[in-house]
């Protein structure tokens, strides 16, 4: 037993040197800024925040975008910000469970279309658009807010447009579908207009610039923001659905469940599609075509507004670095230097004036895109849009594969409200 | 998952050179260096689990780590020794995961009752603190006299204190350009530059708020980023005591309810809840839910279908090519055998996504190449779908199979085979007789884990055709080709933002006990195997 109580030292040394080794977290440390305060007469503006780290959650994409950002931001405050790349899908459903655990970012990166969801769980603040409110487009900050809030500093839009072949059909915008369609023709391409379908699960969002056009909006619009009454039933509703069956596969043809996302942009780079309805984010795949943006043409009669989506940052609720967080967001993003960097960085539709376009790869798209953007609608935010999907996109699906388009319609839009109020 | 780790210590024989401390006694350092780091780890979790007050996590890691100085310090524990690894990874990574996911099952965390109640009460008073309209953008100065901190501002040049309960008042002081004041009679100026370095500082301005007034409805200043205020309004006023929020504008006195919201007198509730147990209701949803039942039974049905078919298809094909492949008379045997691994190489959702293309009706090389450009819709038709399953996993599974067999058949004596032709036995008899029952005795508890395997095969459901086609007789968003795992991806909706995890906790122990009750039945017949 002689042994016993060198073990037991060397199991308390142990103990001991561990617990001097972690304890010095910034958090932990006393405030010891009481005694030799510098006098007020001191101006500098300059922030002193070092040791302290900001934790940022972006995707790839904008990862250089906020680097160039946070680089100031580090230089002139010494903090430390942690960047953590995630992929764009899986940041929403991470920040939710994250955030309350302590263990989610300080800001993310996020579309505003999650925002009903994130208020409902609590887990977002909300910002001050600090002294350069003004410069944000009034769509993009309509989108961010909820309830009269606003939950995020938005920097960018999207949405889609109507992308044509200027090779095959020249620069000018067909004024309405079928014009489109008759040009399609006569332009000689294989195919006068393709549209991502996602294949057989439907692309709602995509196909919705139609859907507008004939006045059948998925939720009714009260003064700007959403309800959760289902709009896209009734006559206007039924129209669109005729509309698709009529150009389905049993129909016309110019909507297939073939054809997907990659399927469409290849038809479209290879020069088989004279028109079809894209994103900014699809450009990259149209190298080998010269093409020009417009406005999507109206089908119904209406004008065709697409989804209009904003991104921005978000400050979680539980952020310990709510100061710097917000310091970070109205000094250091709110600024048109900041605002033209991460437009060099990521070239998107931006959310704020005065940001130089002409950076981009494809400047005349970007205008193209904003031109669409103008006349479209904000994506809404209410967290019953998470329920939509899936009965929207298969009705569609089902619809251009040559089911009964009223019945078909009508049976999504009962399904729907019984979810909704379920 | 930080909880504790314990590295197995170096012990031997009963006069292990661990205990010896007679000569240079570097056993006991031995083990003494890597109990050291055991000690480590786990006194870092120790802390770690403190600071975060998760205090299961806390005791447990305690326990653990003293059982672990204690068997490897003591002399009677001796098989402990070997196994206490093995036990502390798997109560840390099996017992606790299934413990955890049936306490999740109990609650109805998720979409709307994601955080905490505190979290939620923090959230309702956020969301009803508004900007006072018209309100204009002073700058400040945060002020201290002691531990109390202010806010000082300006109007007019003339300096304003006020604290958490002290509304604004005149005070003496001097204003910078801007008009922030720089020095403030009987209060501390803390500079910009100081406020972000204090954690703790920082964090009590970002909650501080100062009445501009004594009438409460004038508002309050509040900063979030320290160097300018604005005047903010709440209209939800939190009571600790009567644990109730109420609405200072419409009187409404919220209270929380048995399902984790706020309800208001008026009927109305408050958009963040947190979560609560709510028993086995997510258990009877599934089952008693009329919309639910009928579609779910459907897709228990292709499950296990599809789950024996495709474990039989890929044996079979895979056995075929092994017992062809395994002929001495074969030339190049060992290229064409790699050549035969090849599709078990590839991601499976790789394969999956390019099968998906393949088979596209229109532009898919499946119906260009093989059936004559005809329309043939592989996904779209249920029973079609089904098919294209079972056959893109019977290609990316055969291989498996192939290699598992050609082992099987090496090993198996040549004595028996021998025996049996010299006894007048033909091929087939040889095969059926003795080859294949001496081959199922290895093969068939690997069959039982490969049907495991694919009853949760979700990675080829989702990638091939994500469970469509459609139902078209059920408005449940479930299709001919979901298996059960990713019904209950669709149903909890993770991925839409509208997640259940409760309900999806709850029906992945369902499954997990189907899959349970199945392998350890066909375990039991296995055995009967073994007595050939």
């Amino acid at each position: 037993m002689r042994n016993t109580i060198g073990k037991v030292a060397v199991v308390a040394t142990s103990v001991a040197l561990l617990a001097a080794c972690s304890s010095g977290t910034p958090a932990d440390e006393p405030s010891d800024a009481m005694s030799a305060e510098p006098t007020a007469s001191e101006t500098s503006d300059a922030i002193d925040a070092s040791g302290l780290t900001l934790t940022i959650w972006t995707d790839e994409n904008r990862q250089p975008a906020i680097e160039a950002a946070a680089a100031t931001f580090e230089e002139e405050t010494g903090a430390t910000v942690d960047l953590v790349v995630k992929n764009f899908e899986d940041i929403r459903a991470d920040f939710l469970a994250q955030v309350p655990t302590g263990e989610g970012p300080d800001i993310t990166i996020g579309a505003h279309d999650w925002l009903g969801a994130l208020v409902t769980d609590g887990v977002v603040n909300t910002v001050d658009l600090g002294e350069n409110a003004s410069s944000f487009s009034q769509v993009a900050v309509d989108a961010m807010t909820y309830d009269g809030q606003v939950y995020g500093m938005p920097y960018s839009t999207e949405a889609v447009a109507l992308i044509q072949n200027t090779d095959l059909v020249g620069e000018e915008a067909p004024a309405t579908w079928d014009d489109m369609i008759a040009a399609g023709e006569e332009s000689g391409a294989k195919y006068p207009f393709c549209i991502n379908v996602n294949g057989e699960t439907g692309d709602g969002y995509t196909m919705y610039p139609f859907q507008t056009s004939f006045g059948a909006p998925v939720f009714v619009q009260e003064g700007g923001s959403y309800t959760s009454e289902v709009g896209m039933g009734g006559e206007a509703g039924e129209a669109f659905a005729t509309w698709l069956s009529e150009n389905g596969e049993k129909g016309a043809g110019h909507l297939s469940t073939t054809v997907d996302y990659a399927i469409n942009n290849e038809l479209f780079n290879s020069g088989d599609c004279a028109y079809t309805v894209a994103g900014p984010w699809a450009l990259g795949d149209f190298a080998d075509v010269n093409f020009t943006v417009n406005p999507v043409p109206s089908a119904g009669g209406e004008t065709a507004a697409p989804f209009v989506g904003v991104q921005g940052f978000y400050v979680s609720s539980q952020s310990a670095n709510a100061l710097l967080a917000n310091t970070f967001l109205t000094n250091y993003i709110a600024t048109p230097e900041a605002m033209q960097a991460l437009y060099d960085a990521d070239p998107r539709l931006p959310a704020f004036e005065g940001v130089d376009t002409a950076s981009a790869p494809f400047p005349d798209a970007i205008a193209g895109f904003q031109a669409s953007a103008e006349q479209g609608v904000p994506m809404p935010s209410i967290p019953e849009m998470g329920s939509v999907w899936d009965f929207w996109n298969a009705a569609e699906a089902k619809i251009i594969k040559g089911a009964d388009p009223v019945d078909t319609w009508n049976k999504m839009i009962t399904d729907l409200t019984a979810a909704l109020e379920g | 998952m930080s909880t504790e780790t314990t590295a197995p210590a170096p012990s031997q024989s009963t006069d292990a050179h661990s205990r010896r401390w007679t000569g240079l006694g570097w056993g006991f350092i031995a083990k003494l260096l890597l109990m050291m780091i055991v000690n480590a780890l786990g006194v870092s979790a120790i802390m770690s689990a403190w600071n975060a007050q998760a205090w299961v996590i806390l005791g447990a890691s305690i326990v653990l780590l003293a059982i672990a100085d204690w068997v490897y310090f003591s002399r009677r524990m001796l098989p402990m020794k070997y196994i206490y690894p093995g036990l502390v990874f798997l109560l840390v990574f099996q017992v606790f995961t299934m413990i955890y996911t049936a306490y999740v099952a109990t609650t109805n965390y998720g979409a709307g009752h994601n955080v905490s109640k505190s979290q939620a009460i923090d959230a309702a008073l956020i969301q009803a603190e508004r900007e006072v309209e018209g309100s204009p953008s002073y700058p400040l100065a945060v002020v201290r006299d002691g531990d109390t901190i202010g806010f000082a501002i300006s109007e007019d040049g003339v300096v304003e204190v006020g604290t958490a309960d002290e509304p604004l008042a005149e005070v003496d002081g001097a204003v910078d350009d801007s008009g922030r004041p720089t020095e403030v009679d009987g209060w501390e100026v803390v500079p910009v530059t100081d406020l972000l370095k204090d954690q703790a500082l920082a964090q009590d301005v970002t909650a501080l708020r100062v009445a501009v007034s004594d009438e409460a409805d004038d508002g309050s200043l509040r900063t979030r980023e320290g160097s300018t205020a604005k005047v903010y309004r709440s209209s939800l006023v939190w009571d600790e005591d009567a644990d109730t929020l109420t609405d200072v504008d419409s009187g409404v006195v919220y209270t929380p309810n048995d399902r984790g919201t706020f309800v208001g007198d008026d009927g109305s509730t408050l958009p963040a809840g947190w979560y609560v147990n709510v028993g086995f209701e997510n258990f009877t949803k599934a089952v008693t839910d009329p919309e639910y039942a009928k579609p779910l039974l459907r897709v228990t049905a292709w499950t296990f279908a599809f789950a024996v078919l495709t474990v039989v298809s890929s044996f079979l094909l895979g056995l075929f090519f092994a017992i062809v492949y395994n002929d001495d008379r074969l030339r190049g045997r060992k290229t064409l055998r790699t050549l035969f691994i090849l599709p078990y190489a590839f991601p499976a959702f790789l394969t999956a996504l390019l099968w998906r293309g393949m088979l596209n009706p229109e532009f898919g090389i499946i119906n260009k190449w093989f059936f004559f450009g005809a329309d043939i819709n592989w996904l779209g038709d249920p029973w079609l779908a089904r098919f294209s399953i079972l056959f893109v996993n019977l290609w990316l599974s055969y291989p498996y199979w192939f290699l598992v067999c050609t082992g099987a058949l090496q090993s198996l004596p040549s004595e028996t085979t021998e025996a049996a032709k010299i006894d007048g036995a033909g091929r087939w008899r040889q095969f059926r007789s003795i080859t294949f029952p001496l081959l199922l005795v290895s093969t068939a508890p690997l069959a039982i884990a490969s049907f495991a395997f694919n009853f949760n095969n979700f990675t080829i459901i989702y990638m091939l055709t994500n469970g469509g086609p459609r139902f078209d007789d059920t408005s449940v968003p479930l299709g001919a080709t979901d298996i059960l795992i990713s019904a209950i991806y669709q149903i909890s909706g993770v991925a839409g933002g509208r997640a259940d995890y409760g309900l999806a906790a709850a029906l992945s122990i369902v499954v997990f006990v189907v899959v349970g009750i199945v392998s350890a039945l066909a375990f039991r017949q296995t055995k009967k195997l073994e007595e050939f």
